[in-house]
């Protein structure tokens, strides 16, 4: 795919994720439009999956670690042809086939049922340790919050990822540096994120989560290392692509009314044309 | 003979279980204490040890799951079911998968280590999470069964084992059914339910009874969740009351689970033995026993 075509699929999505958002009402649009350029690379260009044999083995696995950024997978998922657009707008209404945050029980496609935070990457490492096992030839893919990281959990996922050599293990960090409160400085500092990770011993590098060749550029990388989990510390900025809320604190978990949406809907056609 | 159901747990597992290709084994740095080691010994490249973190094992576990695998995740039941509680309760039991937490020193037979390792609330924490099966086997044949047991099943299993030696009640051909009950000794005018360790205690219990002409009917609830409604409530007609024995707390364990039953199909006075809302502490086994109202003696005075 061409960097034109990555871009019309991510405008597409934070078109739904803002749709869908707006009719539920209620959902966290800020961290979904963060990850937007990073799910189109993964789901357009770099994942071995097939829509129509969601459970097949052999598949890449992906994980939403931060599981509250369910609108933007589920718009990905969607796109990609998991499931009718549809239900992208009954998004957390009752008896709707999308929950409020991913259930891998009845939702195509997902691979892990997250929400707390913290637990994603540690499931990760379970799939990669079975592949690793069945000596399978999968990847496994995992975005967590920058914020997350300070659930101690993630730590304790860093350190097995890297004692197990899990190099079919990919990690993105999406450090758009703002949590529910405030900063991540404000709340509880969580830089250096990517001396951490480093420190741990993973295979570390740190990219511009809005330039798709750096996302591409940062797979081929991650899919060549030997030995170690690969971290890329995405730099991303929060609400991306609706100028007011970029990097606004306040649309972490804000719904937009019918006049934002307009406005949202309006700018993020601009971006394609 | 007397045997830890820990004990009985390693040895199935390095005997039995490892012949399922697609069981793993996970520990959080107590292999020699939980008696995982065993497996390790026969399958080591299916054995993880994930040092010192039950929450990062149990979230792996459930990965574990999503690929197929069934993996048995171990560790001290206050870890395993109290630090991993919510690692249980959102990536295992949510998405219904097919993990077994078998989680040893349960309880105050603990003994020395004391209040700090004597989980006396994992029954209730884990029999309170929707999708899982809980089982507290009572002697080491029926601990070997029951691991067994977990592994056939499919879904979320919490396996409650002990550290201390119990003696053996069932005998070499015992048929262990999940969600059934057992009725140990047949009696009509009061009817021991009893869970765990506390099952040999109850039957030494109903033979001295006895001797005074009491016949107590002793059932061993093995599987407190799903539990069997059915057998409770016969119990219950058939001696009109009723006696718990666990050794856990009577908040939300075997006791309350009965009661359960019992209030919705058959009101029935009943009389909870087990730890009243207290913390353990240092000893050994036996004066712990007798502190927390555990004796065979214990369940004799609370039938008068």
């Amino acid at each position: 795919m061409t960097n034109e075509e990555f871009l019309q699929k991510a405008t597409e999505i934070r078109r739904d994720i803002v749709k869908m958002i707006a009719e539920a009402q209620s959902g966290h649009p800020g961290g979904s439009l963060s990850i937007a350029d990073i799910l189109t690379v993964l789901y357009f260009d770099e994942m071995q999956i097939d829509p129509q044999n969601p459970k097949n083995e052999n598949r890449d696995r992906f994980v939403l670690s931060k599981g509250h950024a369910a609108p933007a997978l589920y718009a990905t998922l969607a796109e990609k042809n998991f499931f009718p657009k549809a239900e992208l707008l009954k998004l957390r209404k009752f008896g709707a086939l999308l929950q409020g945050h991913p259930d891998m029980k009845h939702i195509p496609g997902v691979d892990m049922s997250t929400g707390s935070l913290g637990q994603g990457i540690s499931a990760a490492n379970g799939m990669a340790l079975a592949g690793k096992l069945d000596k399978k030839n999968y990847r496994v893919y995992v975005i967590c919050g920058d914020g997350e990281i300070q659930e101690g959990e993630v730590l304790e996922a860093a350190m097995t990822a890297a004692h197990y050599k899990l190099d079919n293990l990919t990690l993105f960090v999406d450090h758009n540096g703002l949590q529910i409160d405030g900063t991540n400085e404000e709340v509880m500092t969580v830089n250096p994120v990517a001396d951490k990770f480093r420190a741990f011993g993973w295979n570390v590098f740190t990219i511009n989560g809005h330039d798709f060749d750096e996302i591409k550029g940062a797979l081929k990388i991650a899919r060549g290392a030997k030995g170690k989990p690969t971290a890329i510390i995405a730099e991303t900025i929060k609400g991306k692509g609706v100028s007011f809320m970029e990097n606004e604190v306040g649309w972490h978990g804000k719904a937009l009314n019918a006049e934002q949406l307009q406005i949202a809907l309006k700018e993020l056609e601009g971006v394609v044309a | 003979m007397a045997m830890a159901t820990r004990a009985a747990y390693g040895k199935v597992l390095a005997e039995e279980i490892y012949k399922n290709p697609r069981v793993v084994v996970l520990d959080a740095d107590l292999g020699a204490a939980t008696q995982t080691k065993n497996f390790k010994k026969v399958a080591p490249e299916r054995y993880f040890d994930m040092g010192i973190s039950e929450q990062d094992m149990v979230a792996t576990a459930a990965g574990f799951a999503t690929c197929g695998k069934i993996p048995i995740a171990s560790s001290f039941a206050v870890f395993a079911a109290g630090r991993a509680f919510e690692q249980a309760r959102n990536s295992i039991c949510y998405p219904n998968l097919n993990v077994k937490i078998c989680a040893t020193h349960a309880g105050i037979t603990v003994g020395e280590d004391g209040a700090s390792h004597q989980s006396i609330e994992d029954i209730s924490l884990m029999r309170t999470l929707p999708n899982m099966t809980v089982i507290v086997p009572s002697d080491a044949k029926e601990a070997r069964e029951a691991v067994k047991a977990a592994v056939e099943h499919v879904g979320p299993v919490y396996v409650r084992l002990g550290r201390a030696a119990v003696e053996d009640i069932h005998g070499e051909d015992y048929k262990f059914e999940l969600g059934k009950g057992e009725i140990l000794r047949e009696g009509s005018d009061i009817g021991i339910i009893a869970t765990g360790i506390m099952v040999e205690k109850a039957l030494v219990a109903a033979e001295r009874l006895a001797e005074e002409k009491i016949s107590a009917r002793v059932v061993n609830i093995h599987t407190i969740k799903p539990i069997d409604e059915n057998l409770i409530v016969e119990t219950a007609k058939r001696t009109g009351k009723i006696i718990t024995v666990e050794e856990h707390s009577v908040i939300g364990g075997l006791g309350s689970a009965v009661a359960e039953v019992l209030a919705k199909n058959f009101p029935t006075p009943q009389k909870f033995l087990g730890i009243q809302d207290r913390f353990g502490q240092s000893g050994t086994p036996a004066a712990l026993l007798k502190e927390y109202g555990l004796t065979v003696e214990d369940i004799i005075n609370a039938t008068e």
